[in-house]
């Protein structure tokens, strides 16, 4: 378990533009926070930083507990296709475990649990071409999942996605969650998604790229993607965010 | 492939040969210098049935085997290394760029004088152009990777060697295969123009020799041989295609036609 504290984050691209500005916030031990905002706010970017994938210009990002032995310090999910299209499914899901010190009979079991987990046991021996653009999404979360990190980055996920595959996926990323608890960054563009998973809701204004506001969202757990929608509460935060980003 | 277009791969070579032989059957062309299919295939069964062209046959493919292997190895490694590395990739690349263009057939009485008329000199032609292809298609394979495999690969912290030989490699294998493929057409024009001068083994010696006797039905023979060859590499390859590159395996459908 983790706890993350972003501090004074800038990221000034060479071209000059500012795309982050003295970005702040704190993400506690297991908590499920969302990021949105309008496209070039910077929410991807944070997230790249955040997951060690670019160098912030400013700033730092400080992980408090972090990876114990033998463990990924996070794992990431992409928005597009992320799946290598040259290994089967459940050597995609086994590549996590790559750096790590884990018998392949363990390996091999994890791997067949998650599979399971997220609905594709009889899709191991897939090649990912062969794979909806949902199953391809629900392969990737198996291989963020598979070793239990404790830090989840997901970046809009599920944004290729029609709508009917994404309120699914959410509800199979909450099942996941509940089941193994991580601090999760969850980067979207539909802020109803946003609502339906996260604790928070970090919402984001463009140029330069800074935290507007950041929206507590009350709703118990487990929660149900669907229901939720019928809360009044929910139209309420829908309102709210969509007032924060005019 | 459909059922249509399997047949027209087969109607075009024999639509070729019908038409020649009937040109040459009424004398459009010269039977002296075209003579008619019927009798190059009647001779080519002969003289394959003299165990000449397989001998000859057998002197080529060796040189364009072992050429493919002292070029492809090096000039595979050098294109990875060029599509990893800048450093490699701005030394090397105008070197290449220099070399490539040189006709390769002009540089053949070189390797004469500097490996002598044994063998090297006609693995040394036939690596070469091996050479500059692999290390060409090597390096565009590996720079054509989508960047997203490779934030992958550093989001689950792989290792370095499980970068290079379960991402890099497999990326770039379509176009290193894709440059095997163009390197054999290269390679039996090579070995055969090597085999033209100071040897009496090989297909291009079987030409040669075909000219200077004014042969035209050996030297029809050769061609034909040649031409086989090249057609059973290249099947080879093909049918090995869906072994070495299985992911792509169902991708290979065939492009619609479009007009």
């Amino acid at each position: 378990m983790a706890s993350i504290v972003v501090e004074h984050l800038t990221k000034r691209y060479s071209t000059g533009t500012l795309a982050l500005d003295d970005v702040n916030f704190e993400l506690a031990d297991g908590e499920f926070v969302a990021v949105v905002g309008p496209s070039g706010c910077g929410k991807s970017t944070l997230l790249r930083i955040m997951a060690g994938l670019d160098a912030a210009t400013e700033g730092r990002v400080v992980v408090e507990g972090g990876a114990r032995p033998n463990e990924l310090p996070s794992a990431t999910v992409f928005q597009e296709a992320s799946l290598f299209p040259w290994m089967r499914v459940d050597a995609n899901v086994a590549v996590a475990f790559d750096s790590l010190n884990v018998p392949a009979r363990e390996v091999n079991a994890r791997v067949a649990n998650v599979l399971a987990l997220v609905g594709l046991a009889d899709n191991a021996r897939a090649w990912p071409h062969e794979l909806s653009g949902g199953m391809k999404q629900r392969a990737a979360v198996a291989r963020a999942f598979v070793t239990d990190p404790a830090i989840l980055f997901m970046d809009e996920p599920f944004g290729a996605l029609d709508e009917q595959t994404r309120v699914g996926l959410a509800n199979e990323l909450m099942r996941l969650w509940e089941r193994s608890p991580k601090s999760v960054v969850f980067v979207t563009h539909g802020i109803e998604e946003a609502i339906t998973v996260a604790d928070r809701v970090v919402v984001m204004s463009t140029r330069p790229g800074t935290i507007k506001e950041i929206v507590p969202i009350t709703f118990p757990r487990p929660r149900d993607a669907v229901a939720i929608r019928g809360e009044a509460a929910f139209a309420e935060h829908v309102v709210r965010i969509w007032e924060l980003l005019r | 492939m459909t059922a249509r277009d399997r047949t027209i791969r087969i109607i075009g070579p024999l639509s070729i040969v019908a038409i020649w032989q009937i040109a040459v059957s009424t004398r459009l062309l010269n039977p002296g210098l075209f003579p008619p299919p019927s009798e190059i295939a009647a001779n080519f069964v002969a003289y394959a049935g003299s165990g000449e062209l397989a001998t000859n046959a057998a002197w080529t493919l060796s040189r364009i085997l072992i050429g493919l292997l002292i070029g492809g190895i090096p000039g595979t490694l050098i294109g990875l290394a060029m599509g990893m590395n800048g450093a490699v990739r701005a030394y090397f690349g105008p070197i290449i760029a220099l070399l490539y263009p040189i006709p390769k057939i002009a540089i053949l009485p070189l390797f004469y004088f500097i490996f002598g008329t044994g063998e090297p000199a006609k693995w040394a032609a036939v690596a070469v152009g091996v050479f500059f292809l692999m290390a060409i298609n090597t390096e565009a394979g590996v720079r054509q990777i989508e960047l997203i495999y490779l934030d992958v690969a550093r989001a689950y912290r792989l290792r370095p060697v499980t970068v290079f030989l379960r991402v890099l490699l497999p990326g770039a294998l379509p176009n290193i295969y894709a440059g095997l493929k163009l390197s054999i057409g290269i390679a039996i024009v090579l070995a055969v123009a090597a085999e033209y001068q100071l040897t009496r083994t090989g297909l291009g010696f079987a030409i040669f020799n075909a000219q200077q006797l004014l042969d035209v039905d050996r030297l029809y023979a050769a061609l034909v041989a040649v031409s086989l060859l090249g057609l059973m590499l290249s099947a080879l390859l093909d049918a090995l295609e869906s072994v070495v590159l299985p992911w792509r395996a169902h991708r290979s459908a065939p492009s619609p036609t479009v007009l």
